[in-house]
């Protein structure tokens, strides 16, 4: 073979490449249809028992619930679809095929991490049949249900980004999902250091939480670029932190 | 050509592989011999790019590996020891995946891919999953994802680890005909196919390349071998002892067994024929039940060089 004829792929087209299998095995697998039904199940019933409810609410405040509601449920989602990406990989002994290829560390992170943000893209999205019910019956604005699902995108980004990194450090599904839910964990609960702490290491911890300051502006309707810089710097920072693990296998035994 | 100069290896503070240098003319088919844990899996990854070396430099067809790894890729296949396959996939789709992988378009992959079918003897099986296979077929996808890209190296670790007599056969005359295309690095433990599929054996001891040429140089250049039989004969132990203590065909036995005048000898032989012994032992008026060969003289070689225990 000629080196003519032989040339490290483009970026574009090796992600889309590992994207596309990784996407048919989301939609072949049973344990992708399972995550997928459970987390529209819990998500529609907890829209009917919380976000309805019994009691009488202002339709804008029963949207805010539902966002409320799915962004508790998606996480979880996040968590269990990308415990997988790269621990299978290892478990199953194909991590030398994507290592061996023309693609960098740091491409295959992503392209992992986007196939699994797609799906959960795919299976929030159905979700939308429960504000549009409100949309239909209630006082809301298209605006607010957009707010609302960008939100739920960006914060589904950095949970499984979070999830990647679990998934590149872990040795099996089981600890990559552990890791990944612990640091998810630890993210949402550091805003109740921030009511203890005084000062400015209390803001510091305020912003670092991953849900209290920077989600409820989007399940309300508002949309601030700080809020989306703070999702986009966190699924960077977990996806650089994955693509240096796999980095330094090249390093270990 | 392959050639790897003053490759070195630490894992923390402990050293695997130390200062191992060779080279492999292109088109050749080489073995890697060493005991378990004597740096070949190690040196064979460094190889393939999966695992830099602490230093040294590692330079296929002028090009250097470490320099450009991304770019170099596509001119290595690697078998692991567990191959790495997409059990979900068709095997042609899977040789498709593997080589589009490598940056093959669309069309040069899926032309490329028929002629591995055929290659590998694939071609009945193109489209069952790869779930569906046995081991030895398994086996030969796994060769077949190494070679689908047409690199110019192709390593394979252990690629007949776990297959029975026939398909080791089968496997054998696969990878003699890989050298049509490329170069082909493999580790076996199995010493007489190794010998049997490889023009050179490169022996590791301790990271270390302890010696390299084809069996019938290393052998003798190393002594000669040291042969082996193991006897079972019917007679009077201490008779037995006395005997072989006198002749002057026997370096060296142990007796084994001795079920009421059944005895279990292994015996370390002078000559490279045991007829000779065989002779002497039915003269002396023993029975000869069983006589074979319990070490090959490759295998007399490796132990020898790597200083194991037979």
């Amino acid at each position: 073979m000629t080196e003519a004829t032989m040339s490290r792929p483009g970026a574009a087209r090796g992600l889309g490449l590992i994207v596309k299998r990784e996407l048919g095995v989301y939609f072949r697998s049973r344990s992708g249809y399972i995550i997928a039904s459970l987390v529209l199940l819990v998500t529609g019933l907890l829209f009917n028992v919380d976000a309805v409810g019994s009691s009488s609410k202002y339709s804008a405040d029963v949207l805010a619930d539902f966002f409320k509601d799915a962004s508790g449920v998606m996480m979880f989602g996040a968590a269990f679809l990308s415990m997988r990406l790269i621990a299978e990989e290892r478990q199953s002994g194909t991590l030398p095929l994507l290592l061996g290829s023309s693609l960098t560390e740091g491409e295959i992170i992503l392209a992992k991490f986007l196939s699994a943000w797609v799906f959960l893209v795919v299976m929030i999205t159905i979700s939308v049949y429960m504000p549009l019910l409100i949309f239909v019956r209630g006082k809301v604005s298209i605006g607010h249900i957009f707010s609302g699902y960008l939100g739920l995108y960006l914060l589904g980004a950095a949970v499984t980004a979070i999830g990647t990194f679990g998934s590149a450090i872990a040795k099996s599904q089981v600890v990559a999902v552990i890791i990944g839910g612990a640091i998810t964990v630890v993210l949402l609960l550091v805003w109740m250091l921030a009511r203890v702490v005084d000062g400015s290491l209390g803001d510091v911890f305020g912003q670092l939480a991953l849900w209290d300051k920077h989600f409820t502006p989007f399940m309300r309707g508002t949309i601030a670029l700080p809020d989306i810089l703070y999702y986009l710097s966190i699924t960077a920072f977990f996806l650089v932190l994955a693509r240096n693990s796999l980095e330094s296998r090249r390093w270990s035994s | 050509m392959i050639r790897a100069e003053a490759l070195t290896k630490f894992y923390e503070h402990k050293c695997v592989v130390r200062d191992l240098s060779f080279s492999i003319q292109e088109r050749e088919i080489v073995g890697f011999l060493g005991l378990n844990g004597a740096g070949k899996t190690t040196t064979l990854r460094m190889l393939a790019g999966l695992l830099m070396p602490s230093s040294g430099r590692i330079e296929i067809d002028g090009h250097d590996l470490l320099e450009k790894p991304l770019e170099m890729r596509w001119r290595i296949g690697f078998l692991p020891e567990r191959p790495p396959l997409y059990e979900d996939m068709s095997v042609r789709g899977f040789l498709a995946f593997s080589a589009q992988l490598r940056g093959m378009d669309d069309t040069k992959a899926a032309r490329r891919v028929g002629e591995v079918l055929e290659t590998t003897a694939l071609s009945e099986y193109a489209d069952a999953p790869i779930s569906t296979l046995s081991h030895g077929f398994r086996q030969r996808v796994g060769i077949a994802q190494a070679i689908v890209h047409d690199p110019a190296l192709v390593i394979l670790d252990e690629p007949i680890n776990g297959l029975d007599p026939a398909q080791i056969v089968e496997m054998r005359k696969l990878i003699r005909s890989l050298r049509e295309r490329h170069t082909v690095l493999l580790s076996s433990h199995n010493l007489t196919e190794i010998s049997a599929s490889c023009d050179r054996l490169l022996v590791i001891k301790d990271g270390n390349l302890v010696d390299e040429g084809t069996e019938a140089t290393l052998s003798a250049k190393h002594g000669g071998a040291r042969r082996a039989v193991m006897v079972t004969l019917i007679g009077n132990r201490k008779a037995i002892e006395g005997k072989l203590t006198q002749s002057a065909l026997i370096t060296g036995f142990e007796v084994r067994a001795d079920n009421d005048g059944v005895v279990d000898v292994r015996i370390d032989i002078t000559e490279p024929k045991p007829e000779s012994l065989a002779r002497e032992l039915i003269e002396a008026g023993f029975g000869l039940r069983r006589l074979e060969p319990v070490t090959s003289e490759l295998e007399s070689t490796f132990l020898r060089l790597t200083g194991a225990k037979s």
